[in-house]
């Protein structure tokens, strides 16, 4: 036994244990998401619970998705104010979706496991899924037109009634998207016409045109406002067509205590029923809800519908952020390994740079609200857009300094990987075509660069991968909790780099942590988490994956 | 060579090659390309080189302002208008667009002026009924603006400087006049109707408008008056209330008195340079409380409140000026306390104004000098001779940047202030404050203001602190865990498993922080809560079965033992690791019940441990797991880099392997560890999105690890969208980037410095 320590045989395997515990570690944490964010999207049984009071012997029923449960001391259950019967050391409690949150106030109880009966999951329960409110769990009774009722279920009509209820609900989506169309699409294009007419006044207020010049070009604005807002009257008058239409029918629920509920066909996104469906109806379901997920707008303070603006607005940062980083990280790295002097001074610039990698990203959010924002930001604004002030253009956080920071933050890596594969070209290469003739910058970007192209691509796409996780710096230079429109689209000039943009992180840390409704937010957060996850891990192979390809490519003609 | 040259010259038209001026010019064009292609590469380098060293210089230039002091600037000169020999001057204003100022005479003439000029704009008597004169005169707290003149009958008028501000063309106008919130008439303070020789009065800003005014009467009483007034819903008119005391007596003659808004302290300074607290908490039984000798062998010449009337600046006869307030003790007494003193004036200080929306102050002097002082800071940020004579009042813009004074001669200088961040310097930073309400001097931070009469506490030494406390438990969980998985991976694992480790491993590096942040928030900690007995059992629990089956594993027959080859023993703990964890966490609650009552969360809070659900172990771990791969790649290279010719040496003598990992290895790679810990910690310094979701953010100042903390970075986070740009808080933000990009900067530098050494040191061995 003595010697045996003495081996440090022991320790060895205390040290195998520290790698042990690590990869547990990674693969628990990536399960977790993993498990987690997928499950946000099955579509789980109602159960329906009767729960006897411990105290009142009252009985009550509850109607709902079991979320998870978990078992607790007694002292704490009685702590937090419950009855515990005596004896029982340890309690298991449920975590309940209840939805209803109109009717019921929460939509998540916890219910300890004592009293409870066992679990039902009674047929045709409707789970509707809202615009507001959440979701709503009840037994469906009639449909509605004005108040009148059209249709109710019977036992034998039930197919058809369900049916019934379904087209109603494409019909109301359909009404709601083309509500969405006009108000977002043409309202909102009538909307920047009017702002462009307000500033080329301000800006003949500002260039003081005055006089008949001005009478004329006075006269061709008012014209112009004119004729907008007869469109918009148009418009404004089929809105107001589509709204009456859609909130005239109403499906009749019945929740499980017996009360009844009308819910606006307008309000719902979706019904389904989940007790009644197939295991292959419920998979079709759930990629159905995966891709709404990543293809829908955030409803509800961005706790329920999609993340559609989050992934294309840090798509799109990421994309600008290439733009600027890639040339600049390229040929800076050149100049270190090729031009510059190899001295001292080059020594200590490239430990610099490099070391620039590990400062704290927030200091470059800093940095970028400081002095992009409010000083480069708030000239441009007094140089370019001066008929705008004072509601700033650049000078406020947006799209394109978002970018220029992280482009600066990701620099460092850009650079390290282009030297690292500049270093990696034998300089038996670089003589030989100087030997034969070649001048310094033909053997450069003939022979040099296409050969370092795997390290460039490496960097870029390790520096996309940071990008694509970073947060605390957008924080601070242009990511919002929600915004208003998408930074790219049919607008002239199309690329609005001034935009304020949402981000997949950034949606995690607002939802999480800023959420009013946090259980609800819950899985959506997981959700949103495993997508950035996926997202930066299929980055950091494909970066390994190019890289390799590259090398072998590069290989042949190197040796 | 010649002869090659004029053949080919003379073969021009056979030979394939171009003309000789095709090439020359060819070769021009080569050469000019390679010159742009060298200055635009050269540039290009310059130009990133540049940027990014201006993220140095950018951030030290916004922090630059606030190590700058103050500096005044005369503008212009006259000679105050509305004051005779026979009126003196009995109060200096000056109004908020700095446009105007404003004189009291002491017998009830005002007259606005203009601030640069000197030209009378308006000029208003306060009225005094026929037979009476004004006896004397005290102004409230410069904000409020409310002053009061003493009637030769014991009554008091109250009037207020008020202006109306218009827009004609665009441009502003200020019209004034006086107003009368008390009303026109006198108020009758004294019932025995003696003239006053001295009066302080006050208003308080909470609720309905409330006077207050304190008078010694020429038979030497004091008499206090409350003064509250109503308005009628339905007529407007306005109806006033007074409550009138006498209180009690003190052994002096006082010279200067001040009343606080609370209308609960009175203060008075008498002849002996004396300090006496009177307590009117209840003011029909008034209290003497105190007196202490506030300038030994030395006069009171000046004393007046800071902007919020808890703090109270006196000026002496010698120049020297120090800061009062009221201190609590244990048994919930208040007494006057010294707080902190200024730099001094040279000669006798003659008058006190305070800024109106920070802690400063300006003094003038009997030499003319002028002092810009602050309390929060201590600082003295100007004191500048601005006359030769003696400076007999001041007063400050309520903005702080521009002061009036006046000198012997009764003319006015109107100065522009440069003084934006007075309340930073390196005491105030990183010292222990005394704040005005505080017990004692201490390490808060709390920046933002409820009103203009808050105290910023601006202490960077919670945060420094939160910040250390959140690396320091991340890297007490890493540390270990990084270097031994480091050592395990780069000497005793097999190739094959390495080769899908180290990947996996370093994978996590690139996983966003935010996500641990959410976990750490959301999953982790509640979990934690919930399974704290879970947490530690697994921290004691882990290393000794991990030993248990290294010897259960010894113990075995070898024909079981020689299945699995050596340097697979990480994978055959796995099951070992899963199966400990799920029982730890399925014991967890029958522990909690045989040991600790049931609840451990609530045994540590009997014990006398404050846990917060977000704390410094939910950090530790969160963030040591985004420091892991940080300090295992690197430890990992640095192991994995030893020559082999050292190890195969040492194992050849006979030594174990892990006698030589001990003994050879780690001696030769400890300079790759020590960097990894560096880049490691750095790391963990400015980590912003996991202490942000995970900790309370709380600025308190211990090193409890069921408590939380906030973190410099976190707080920037938090803090920096809303404040105002150009704001010392905002400068202050700047400075704790500065602070946390110096320090990983250098901490980079010597781990990048410490590796080049290393990996030399590699080569030549």
């Amino acid at each position: 036994m003595k010697n045996w320590f003495k081996s440090g045989a022991p320790w060895i395997w205390l040290t195998g244990g520290a790698v042990t515990l690590s990869v547990v570690m990674v693969a628990g944490l990536l399960g977790l998401i993993a498990v987690r964010g997928f499950s946000h999207f099955w579509p789980s049984d109602v159960a329906k619970i009767e729960i006897t009071d411990p105290v009142s012997q009252e009985r009550s029923v509850l109607l709902g998705e079991i979320v998870r449960s978990e078992g607790i001391t007694a002292v704490t259950a009685r702590e937090a104010g419950n009855t515990v019967p005596e004896g029982q050391e340890i309690v298991t409690r449920y975590l309940i979706k209840q939805g209803n949150r109109d009717q019921l106030g929460t939509d998540f109880v916890w219910r300890f496991e004592f009293g409870m009966s066992d679990f039902e999951y009674p047929a045709g329960v409707y789970v509707i899924e809202r615009r507001e409110w959440g979701n709503f769990y009840g037994f469906p009774k009639a449909i509605q037109i004005d108040g009148q009722t059209t249709t109710e279920l019977t036992s034998g009509s039930s197919e058809q009634f369900h049916q019934q209820v379904q087209a109603a609900v494409a019909e109301a989506v359909a009404t709601h998207h083309s509500i969405r169309k006009i108000e977002r699409g043409d309202i909102g294009a009538l909307n920047t016409q009017l702002e462009r007419l307000r500033l080329q006044e301000r800006q003949l207020d500002l260039d003081g045109v005055a006089g008949s010049e001005r009478a004329t070009i006075q006269a061709d604005i008012d014209s112009q406002r004119a004729a907008i807002e007869a469109d918009y009257l148009v418009l404004r008058n089929e809105l107001d067509a589509l709204y009456a239409d859609m909130r005239r029918n109403t499906l009749v629920m019945e929740m499980v205590d017996g009360r009844e509920a009308s819910i606006r066909f307008a309000d719902v996104v979706s019904i389904i029923m989940p007790n009644d469906m197939s295991a292959l109806q419920k998979w079709g379901e759930y990629f159905h809800r995966v891709w709404g997920f990543l293809t829908d707008e955030p409803r509800e303070a961005n706790t329920e519908g999609g993340i559609f603006p989050a992934i294309f607005g840090t798509i799109t940062m990421v994309f600008v952020m290439s733009i600027m980083v890639t040339p600049f990280g390229v040929l800076a790295a050149i100049y270190l390994r090729e031009y510059a002097k190899q001295g001292t001074v080059t020594k200590i610039v490239r430990i610099s740079v490099y070391n620039l990698a590990g400062v704290p990203s927030i200091v470059y959010g800093v940095f970028g609200l400081g002095f992009f924002i409010y000083f480069l930001g708030g000239n441009i604004d007094r140089i370019f857009y001066e008929a705008a002030l004072p509601s700033p253009t650049f000078g406020t956080p947006g799209l394109f300094w978002a970018s220029l920071t992280l482009a600066l933050l990701t620099l460092p890596v850009v650079i390290v990987s282009t030297e690292e594969g500049l270093a990696r070209i034998p300089s038996t290469i670089r003589q030989g075509s100087l030997a034969l003739g070649a001048t310094k910058s033909e053997t450069l970007w003939r022979v040099v660069v296409p050969l370092a192209t795997p390290g460039m691509m490496t960097g870029l796409i390790l520096a996309i991968a940071r990008a694509a996780g970073e947060v605390a710096p957008l924080m601070l230079v242009g990511v919002v909790k929600l915004a208003p429109t998408l930074p790219i689209d049919g607008e002239f000039p199309f690329i609005h780099l001034e935009r304020k943009i949402m981000h997949l992180g950034f949606h995690i840390f607002d939802v999480g942590f800023q959420s009013p409704n946090v259980e609800a937010a819950r899985p959506l957060v997981y959700a949103t988490a495993l997508t950035l996850v996926a997202l930066i891990v299929i980055l950091n192979l494909t970066a390994i994956a190019i890289r390799n390809h590259l090398r072998e490519k590069y290989r042949s003609d190197s040796d | 060579m010649t002869e090659s040259v004029a053949s080919a010259r003379g073969k021009a038209n056979d030979s394939k090659l171009p003309s000789a001026e095709l090439r020359a010019k060819r070769r021009r064009v080569r050469t000019l390309k390679d010159k742009i292609s060298r200055i635009g590469i050269t540039s290009a380098g310059y130009g990133v080189v540049f940027s990014l060293a201006l993220i140095f210089i950018y951030l030290f230039y916004e922090v630059l302002p606030i190590l700058k002091g103050a500096s005044i600037e005369p503008q212009a000169t006259f000679s105050l208008p509305g004051v005779t020999e026979q009126d003196p001057l009995a109060h200096l204003i000056m109004e908020r667009y700095q446009e105007l100022g404003v004189s009291f005479s002491a017998q009830g003439q005002v007259t606005f002026f203009n601030s640069k000029t000197g030209a009378v704009s308006k000029q208003e008597q306060v009225p005094v009924a026929e037979g009476l004169s004004t006896t004397t005169f005290a102004a409230g707290e410069a904000i409020g603006g409310l002053t009061a003149y003493g009637l030769s009958n014991g009554a008091v008028v109250f009037t207020k400087p008020h202006y109306e501000l218009s827009f004609p063309n665009d441009q502003r106008e200020i019209t004034p006049r006086l107003s009368f919130p008390y009303g026109e008439a006198p108020i009758q303070v004294d019932p025995q109707g003696q003239p006053f020789t001295m009066l302080t009065i006050q208003e308080s800003t909470r609720g309905r408008p409330q006077a207050f005014a304190v008078g010694l009467t020429v038979d030497q009483r004091l008499v206090a008056a409350r003064i509250a007034t109503r308005e009628n819903l339905f007529t407007g008119a306005i109806t006033t209330q007074v409550t009138r005391a006498e209180l009690p007596e003190i052994p002096n003659t006082p010279t200067k008195m001040l009343v606080d808004k609370s209308f609960r302290n009175l203060f008075i300074a008498d002849e002996a340079g004396n300090l006496h607290y009177l307590d009117l908490t209840d003011l029909n039984q008034a209290r003497w409380v105190q007196s202490v000798d506030a300038s030994p062998n030395d006069a009171i010449t000046a004393m007046d409140f800071l902007v919020g009337s808890v703090s109270i600046i006196v000026g002496t006869e010698k120049g020297e000026l120090s800061q009062w307030f009221l201190v609590r003790d244990e048994d919930n007494n208040y007494a006057l306390e010294r707080i902190r003193d200024f730099q001094p004036h040279n000669a006798a200080i003659r008058k006190i104004a305070p800024e109106y929306t920070r802690k400063g102050f300006v003094a003038v002097d009997d030499k003319g000098q002028v002092g810009l002082h602050y309390g929060t800071s201590s600082r003295t940020l100007l004191i500048e001779d601005a006359e030769q004579g003696p400076l007999h009042n001041v007063a400050m813009s309520p903005v702080d940047k521009a002061i009036f004074t006046l000198n012997n001669q009764q003319q006015v200088t109107y100065y522009s202030v440069w003084n934006e961040h007075p309340q930073l310097s390196l005491k105030a930073l990183w010292s222990r404050v005394w704040y005005e309400g505080r017990s004692e001097p201490e390490y808060i931070w709390q920046s933002s203001s409820a009103n203009d009469e808050f105290e910023s506490k601006f202490s960077l030494m919670p945060l420094t602190v939160g910040t250390l406390k959140a690396a320091f438990f991340a890297m007490l969980f890493a540390m270990p865990l990084g270097i031994m998985a480091a050592i395990y991976t780069a000497y005793f694992m097999t190739p094959k498993l390495r080769g899908v480790v180290k990947p996996t491993i370093e994978i996590m590096e690139a996983l966003p922080t935010v996500i641990l942040g959410f976990l750490a928030g959301l999953w982790l900690a509640p979990f934690m809560e919930s399974n704290l007995p879970a947490v530690f059992s697994l921290l004691l629990g882990l290393p000794l079965m991990m030993l248990l089956m290294a010897f259960a594993w010894k113990s075995m027959p070898s024909n079981v033992r020689n299945r699995v080859p050596a340097g697979w023993e990480a994978v055959l703990l796995i099951p070992i690791v899963v199966v400990f964890g799920y029982i730890a966490v399925v014991a967890s609650p029958y522990i909690e019940v045989a040991f600790f009552d049931g609840s451990m969360r609530q045994w540590l809070t009997d014990n006398g441990i404050t846990y917060d659900q977000r704390n410094a172990l939910v950090v530790g771990v969160a963030m040591g797991f985004a420091v892991i791969p940080t300090i295992y790649s690197i430890a990992e290279d640095a192991v994995f880099n030893v020559p082999k010719h050292l190890t195969q040496g040492s194992l050849a003598l006979g030594a174990t392997p892990w006698q030589t990992m001990m003994g050879v290895v780690l001696p030769t790679a400890s300079p790759g560890i020590f960097s990894a810990l560096m880049i490691g910690f750095g790391r963990a310094v400015g980590e912003t999105m996991i202490v942000l979701m995970a900790t309370g953010n709380s600025p308190i100042v211990n090193f409890n690890i069921f408590e939380g903390m906030r973190t410099l970075s976190a707080n920037i986070a938090v803090e920096l969208p809303e404040t105002a740009v150009g704001s010392s808080h905002f400068r202050i933000l700047f400075l704790a980037a500065l602070v946390l990009f110096t320090f990983t900067f250098i901490l980079n530098t010597i781990a990048e410095v410490v590796r080049q050494r290393l990996r030399k040191r590699y080569s030549s061995l």
